[in-house]
């Protein structure tokens, strides 16, 4: 189901945006435009569609346009010319009070800077944006708590935004941002100004909280890196244009033009990468050993949505989800049915050439599972992992997932 | 050839006196307001004997800033009240007070009106410049035309003189505030008044206090230049001892100057501090 559909949005800063504008659709680019009219193009007829619950990636080097077009989207710039479809319902064409009740219920902002208002606490922080419908005291600091508990910052309600650290105030940001149960999450560069541990720890953890509460996210970013570990889909942009949009698999794989291709030239690992060199090491749990309870609170501890399940001499069985786990936690199903068993399965010397097709035919529904020539369990491939590989970033096999 | 001098002069006297004509209503509604809160607050300060005023005033300081300032209001307010000042002090405490509400009232929206606005913004800059360079004095004059003589005049002109600081750096203030911070209000859908009062004004209020910290001060030097239109006071024990020489009176009644203006800045100053640090 399309959530946004954005068509020909058009950006131009300057005296005369009209003129500018005609000679755009004349097919004239930002710099003929600069040099004839003096006027900045910010966003050159963009179209693409986000669809309810995908995390949309839009991303380009700085000066591309991207933080225009986010901007545009909940008309914190006016567009030009062009149109946004919220639901089927045109954004550009909303008087001030229609915008505000859009804003307030359903798009919420992220920003780079975090943006948290240092006069208040991290609670009024949260708080902010139902405060200003007039929701009463008491539900909206209930409401702020579980916001906070989603990110887990519970326990520093009460501080003050500056005593906490850069990626704790960014929680407080998309704490903030959840707070009023929007359908859409705006995030502009909302990771970047945070050092690469944090950052990756943040986006696991958005992925996390965008498959628990399903919100449709349109994450603006400059690192391609970051584009593949947490995009469903990619915008590629550059000079206000949009380069090409596709699947992380599609802009690598089949680049639109010589720009994306010079864009992921180094991404393609594929080749050379074995399966053995993008696993993780997977938690596990013993077949006819330990039970569900077990395999929950493993899940629960490390923060993951499934668990590999072995049999005593490590043989690869199948993987447990924490759903089907619950299930079988309430009996609704035996241990048998509730392991799912039709999974990739691939050798420690699988390129990830082959590998990544074999996932993408499941749509990456699971992890990938790598075994020796014994058929014993050796570790998992998980897609962001591969992707993040791909990104040139280097793989860490020992890191634990 | 000789170009004849430009008559601006007259055309300054015509515009006082028509101005004195037609809109002597206006005038004595300011009158009808400034004169009861200048006689509201000298009845304040004079409500009890001067050791309890001090007291208080101390009391004041010590809340608004610390212990030393305390310590120095009630010494300092003992001290004029032992070289024989009190009621004067009163006096210009009362015009200050005045003339700085005055001040605050009318500055602080104009402020926000030039930080939301481009054009008004243009337009007050050069009057604010005007009105902080013109020679004080000069404001004396219209304001005896318009309200006659006494207290009131020295209210308006102090005003006048006094309230530029208070308008910039509520302006300036305002527009400090991180644009992030703007956008963020903004996107989640405050209203102008909610991103004005819920986000503006709370960061711009170190600023804000800053300005009406001057305001006071150059108040407070302005009700001393407006003895000479009989606005009373400690500015009144200054000019006498002018005229009659009296190198020692004229200590006396600058000190006791000196003694409030360090007084009022410094619990000015300390309001506007605390403030920060509780927000």
């Amino acid at each position: 189901m399309k959530k946004i559909e954005v068509k020909g949005l058009t950006k131009v800063f300057g005296r005369n945006p009209q003129k500018a504008l005609e000679l755009l659709i004349e097919g004239k680019t930002k710099e003929e435009i600069l040099q004839q009219t003096g006027m900045t193009v910010g966003v050159n007829q963009a179209s693409f569609s986000v669809n309810a619950g995908e995390v949309f990636v839009i991303m380009g080097l700085s000066g591309s346009g991207k933080s225009t077009l986010v901007r545009l989207l909940n008309r914190l710039i006016e567009p030009t010319a062009g149109s946004v479809l919220l639901d089927g319902e045109d954004i550009t064409r909303m008087n001030r009070r229609q915008l505000r009740t859009m804003r307030r219920t359903k798009m919420s902002m992220v920003f780079q800077r975090f943006a948290l208002f240092p006069h208040k606490s991290v609670r009024e922080n949260v708080e902010y944006g139902l405060e200003i419908q007039g929701i009463s005291k008491k539900e909206r600091q209930e409401k702020a708590l579980e916001s906070l508990e989603l990110v887990g910052l519970k326990d520093y309600a009460d501080s003050r935004t500056n005593q906490l650290s850069g990626g704790m105030q960014q929680r407080v940001g998309l704490a903030r941002a959840m707070a009023n149960d929007p359908d859409i999450l705006l995030m502009d560069e909302a990771f970047s100004a945070l050092d690469p541990l944090i950052r990756k720890d943040m986006q696991d953890e958005l992925i996390d909280l965008q498959a628990n509460l399903n919100k449709t996210i349109v994450f603006i970013t400059h690192d391609l890196d970051e584009a593949l570990r947490i995009g469903d889909r990619i915008a590629l942009m550059k000079d206000g244009v949009i380069v090409q949009v596709g699947t992380p698999e599609e802009i690598l794989t089949n680049p639109a033009n010589s720009y994306v291709e010079r864009f992921v030239e180094d991404v393609n690992l594929t080749k050379v990468l074995t399966a053995e060199a993008v696993m993780k090491r997977s938690e596990v749990i013993i077949w006819d050993k330990e039970g569900p309870r077990v395999a929950l609170q493993r899940m629960k501890e490390k923060g993951l949505s499934s668990v590999m399940v072995v049999d005593r001499e490590r043989n690869f069985v199948g993987i447990l989800t924490a759903e089907e786990a619950r299930k079988v936690k309430e009996k609704e199903k035996s241990l048998e049915d509730a392991v799912i068993k039709d999974v990739v399965t691939v050798q420690l010397d699988t390129p990830v050439s082959e590998l990544l097709p074999l996932m993408a035919e499941k749509q990456f529904a699971h992890p990938a599972v790598v075994v020796d020539e014994n058929n014993k369990l050796r570790g998992v491939v998980v897609k962001g992992s591969v992707f993040a590989a791909l990104a040139g970033n280097g793989v860490n096999a020992h890191e634990t997932s | 050839m000789k170009l004849p001098k430009l008559p601006l002069d007259k055309w300054v006297d015509h515009g006082v006196a028509w101005l004195q004509n037609h809109l002597k209503p206006l005038f004595q509604g300011v009158t009808a307001v400034v004169q009861p809160t200048v006689d509201f607050f000298q009845h304040l300060i004079q409500w009890g004997s001067p050791v309890i005023i001090a007291v208080l005033f101390s009391l004041i300081a010590f809340f608004a800033s610390n212990f030393r300032v305390a310590f120095f209001t009630l010494f300092g307010l003992l001290l004029i009240d032992n070289l024989g000042y009190w009621e004067e002090s009163a006096e210009t405490i009362s015009l200050v007070l005045t003339a700085a509400i005055i001040s605050v009232v009318v500055g602080v929206p104009l402020g926000i009106l030039a930080a939301r606005s481009k054009g008004v913004q243009n337009v007050l800059n050069p009057i604010l410049d005007f009105m902080q360079t013109m020679p004080a004095f000069v404001y004396l004059i219209p304001a005896v035309f318009f309200f006659t003589l006494g207290a009131v005049p020295g209210v308006i002109a102090s005003v006048v003189f006094a309230m530029p600081p208070t308008i910039r750096l509520t302006n300036l203030g305002i527009r400090q505030v991180a644009p992030d911070l703007i956008e963020a209000a903004e996107a989640f859908g405050s209203t102008s008044a909610q991103k004005l009062f819920k986000v503006q004004l709370p960061l711009a209020k170190p600023t804000i206090m800053a300005g009406v910290n001057q305001t006071i001060m150059l108040s407070l030097s302005m009700v001393v230049i407006a003895s000479m239109i009989g606005a009373g006071g400690l500015g009144a024990v200054v000019l006498q001892a002018i005229s009659r020489l009296e190198v020692g009176k004229g200590f006396e009644g600058g000190l006791s100057i000196v003694i409030i203006a360090i007084v009022l800045d410094r619990i000015t100053q300390g309001l506007g501090t605390t403030k920060q640090k509780a927000v």
